[in-house]
């Protein structure tokens, strides 16, 4: 607890603070009670199996819908956001789930939607213009942005809802499940640019379900479970074991009990052939077993290595059965070169 | 670079460097992606203008009259009506909602001005305001009871149709039809109006100069902005079209009456709408709240005073309607407004192309839509058939123009341009 990223957060005040902030959809209790910290120039990562209540503590932040109680905290100031118009104001700018693009307008349109330049007389050049440089900057590969967003692939529109959320300059930016749709490079590219934004000092809270991405840039994991808080970790202490653990509920569950499974084969077998029976699912959680062993150790490398190349680079993690899901690349670390 | 020695350096526009994007620079390229999107079910004004031009050849060759100069003045002038309402239909269809009554707001426009104007003797300044702030108020409570109360519009319209009926009536009183004096502003307006030969010319002029510099201003900002700009001769051949075909309907139309006021003004009025649809914000969100309503409003637009001033400016466009109509009745009647009017504005704006599915169409729907369906009402006046024919293949052309918006929005769905 005592690193030096820890000093940091806990000397300065947060951007956001949640208390209390409950919600309910008629007689599903989606949040109870949610406490949540996030400061300038941090990743939190908001964790949680399905239905869990992330999406819905996000649409909060986000005024699609209000809190039933609780308070939210920004900025210093004890906000009360009722309206998307309150959330943009405050300079938080979110990437929903569901993306929610305008089909029937273009991939400039849906950037600058509801902040086009020239009110009474749109600059489509300028706006064209800065779409290019912006989507550039993603790697984004967008044939033409004067097509309808509806003839994008699920990955092209993810990166279209992402690169909207950074026009405006917002103080916080929420990514709920950024990379889920996405590719191999687009992931890296995403996960890049979250390192991008804590270093300009933003405050960033990311859901994934994507342990090795949750490792790669975040600094704390926020652990939602049944709609309730079940624990904030710095990601340094913390094993992924553990995590799991938090998420489900137990340490001893399916995710552990198929590691444990998949774990024994791999001892059972070379290393290699762990990677290969492909269906091993859930990233990152054949890990638990091994990756208990060197928790923090893999990641520091690994961010800036898979980061850096420009395409297949989102192998962040050392870990071997890591790759079980990832699509060729070859990336077969340490065991790779035995045979 | 690395691979193809034979690439050409010249630096390719911002917009043109995606390798998989079909070459479509240049004039045939403008073609070739012409050729494409009405493949793909983005049709634009196509089937309305060959739809217009086969309906045009029956009807001459039916009766020699119909394409006759004086015929087409009075077509024109008739259309200018509807074709308002219809323009306000266009603005509730762009948000995927629908106003039923604005037969009766036109009708009761068309009876708050002959009664202020004639029976109380008001200014007739004064008495066109109050039916205009009428429409505007019928809008706004629309406006207030969908938004607040979530009620179908065709629900709150469809209470209106009747409602506002039954206040026209009540305006209007025992009499029934007050006649507007042939020397008012209206009458003039409705019936005698015409633009004089050399001003229909500058005007027509203006039209293809403006067309032309706002390309041109358009492509060379883009080019210079390291866009594409639009080929050159593509933009000169618009140009060129646009000039021969105004030109001619002008000159045309001056062998005998000329271009009626009224037309001028319903043309103006398409245009500063297309203007504020395309080249606004808040046409632009008008757009986003018919195509995603949640979407737009997640982006911070504030869905609920995009449908006010829709359903606003929808009413006004009928109040304005109304009047323009008793302006060429030279009468507010029991009948203003009833009958095929409401069913002719909506038809007209989704016979021009505005989709019923809405966040798709344009403000120049209204225009070709009510082109044909008053082609077609004159036609078979001509003819000497009664209305029930008229009815029938006005339904007729409806019903084909609601299945070309399905078939070509399946279409579009299946091309990725939904
Ligand atoms: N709009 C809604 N109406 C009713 N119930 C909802 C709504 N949104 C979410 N819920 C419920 O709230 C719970 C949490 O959902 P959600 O926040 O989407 O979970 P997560 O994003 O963590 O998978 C679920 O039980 C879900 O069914
Ligand atoms: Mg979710």
């Amino acid at each position: 607890m005592s690193t030096v990223s820890a000093e940091r957060t806990e000397t300065a005040a947060p951007v956001l603070s949640m208390r209390g902030v409950s919600k309910h959809f008629g007689a599903v209790a989606a949040l109870t009670d949610i406490a949540l910290d996030v400061h300038a120039g941090e990743v939190v990562a908001l964790v949680g199996d399905n239905g869990a209540g992330k999406s819905t503590l996000v649409k909060i932040l986000a005024g699609v819908h209000p809190q039933d109680a609780g308070t939210v905290n920004f900025d210093g100031k004890d906000v009360t956001i009722h309206t998307p118009v309150d959330s943009i104001q405050l300079g938080i700018a979110t990437v929903f789930q569901d993306l929610a693009l305008c089909d029937n307008l273009t991939v400039v349109d849906n950037l600058f939607l509801g902040r086009e330049l020239g009110p009474w007389r749109l600059n489509e050049v300028e706006m064209e213009v800065q779409s290019w440089k912006l989507l550039r900057q993603l790697s984004a590969k967008i044939p033409s942005v004067r097509i309808a967003v509806a003839s994008l692939s699920g990955g092209q529109r993810q990166t279209v809802a992402i690169a909207r959320s950074l026009l405006g300059s917002p103080k916080l930016i929420i990514l709920d499940e950024p990379t889920a749709a996405l590719g191999v490079a687009q992931t890296a590219e995403v996960l890049n640019l979250v390192e991008r934004l804590r270093e300009n000092g933003l405050a960033v809270i990311m859901i994934s379900h994507n342990m090795q991405d949750v490792q790669a840039v975040a600094d704390r994991v926020a652990v939602l479970r049944l709609g309730k808080n079940n624990g904030t970790f710095r990601m340094k202490d913390v094993s992924t074991d553990d995590l799991i653990a938090a998420i489900t509920g137990a340490t001893d569950n399916v995710v552990t009990q198929r590691a444990a499974q998949s774990g024994a084969a791999a001892a059972a077998s070379t290393a290699g052939t762990a990677g290969p029976d492909g269906t091993a699912g859930p990233d990152g959680t054949t890990r638990a077993s091994e990756g208990a062993a060197e928790p923090g150790a893999a990641d520091g490398p690994a961010g800036p290595a898979g980061m850096g190349g420009p395409g297949g680079g989102s192998m962040p993690p050392g870990q071997p059965d890591g790759n079980a899901d990832q699509p060729g690349s070859g990336a077969v670390p340490e065991e790779g070169n035995v045979p | 670079m690395t691979t193809n020695p034979t690439t050409p350096v010249v630096p390719l526009a911002t917009d043109l460097q995606d390798e998989r994007l079909i070459r479509t620079e240049g004039f045939k390229g403008a073609i070739k992606v012409g050729v494409n999107r009405v493949r793909g079910g983005d049709l634009g004004v196509l089937p309305i203008i060959v739809g217009l031009l086969v309906i045009w050849t029956i009807f001459q060759a039916l009766n020699p009259f119909f394409l006759s100069s004086a015929n087409l003045v009075n077509l024109l002038l008739e259309s200018a009506a509807v074709g308002v309402i219809a323009l306000g239909i266009v603005c509730v269809l762009l948000v995927g909602e629908i106003d039923l009554s604005v037969g009766s707001v036109s009708g009761l426009s068309a009876a708050i001005v002959g009664v202020s104007f004639i029976k109380l003797g008001w200014p007739i300044g004064l008495a066109v305001l109050t039916a205009l702030a009428a429409g505007a108020l019928i809008g706004l409570v629309y406006s207030l009871v969908y938004t607040k109360f979530g009620v179908p519009s065709f629900v709150i319209t469809l209470a209106g149709l009747l409602g506002f009926l039954g206040v026209q009536l009540f305006v209007l009183g025992v009499e029934g039809t007050i006649n507007l004096p042939f020397d008012s502003f209206l009458v003039w307006f409705g019936q005698q109006a015409f633009v004089p030969a050399w001003l229909s010319y500058v005007l027509a002029a203006l039209g293809v100069a403006g067309f032309f510099l706002s390309q041109l201003t358009l492509s060379r900002q883009r080019v210079k902005n390291g866009l594409s700009g639009r080929p050159m001769r593509l933009v000169v051949i618009q140009t060129v079209v646009l000039a021969v075909i105004l030109f001619f309907a002008v000159w045309y139309l001056n062998q005998t009456r000329g271009v009626g006021w009224m037309f001028v003004f319903f043309a103006a009025l398409v245009l500063v709408m297309h203007y504020a649809f395309t080249r606004t914000q808040w046409g632009r969100s008008v757009y986003a709240v018919g195509g995603n309503r949640e979407a737009a409003r997640r982006a911070g637009i504030s869905v609920n005073r995009i449908y006010v001033s829709i359903f606003v400016l929808c009413s006004t466009f009928a109040a304005i309607g109304g009047m323009l109509a008793a302006g060429r009745l030279a009468a507010s009647a029991q009948s203003s407004g009833t009958g095929d009017v409401n069913l002719n504005a909506i038809a007209a704006a989704v016979i021009g192309g505005t989709s019923l599915f809405g966040g798709r169409g344009s403000a120049f729907s209204a225009l070709l839509g009510i082109l044909v369906i008053q082609s077609i009402s004159s036609g078979l006046t001509l003819l000497n058939l009664e209305s029930s024919f008229r009815y029938m293949i006005t339904g007729l052309v409806l019903l084909l123009a609601v299945i070309l918006d399905a078939v070509s929005r399946k279409s579009r769905t299946s091309h990725g341009r939904a």
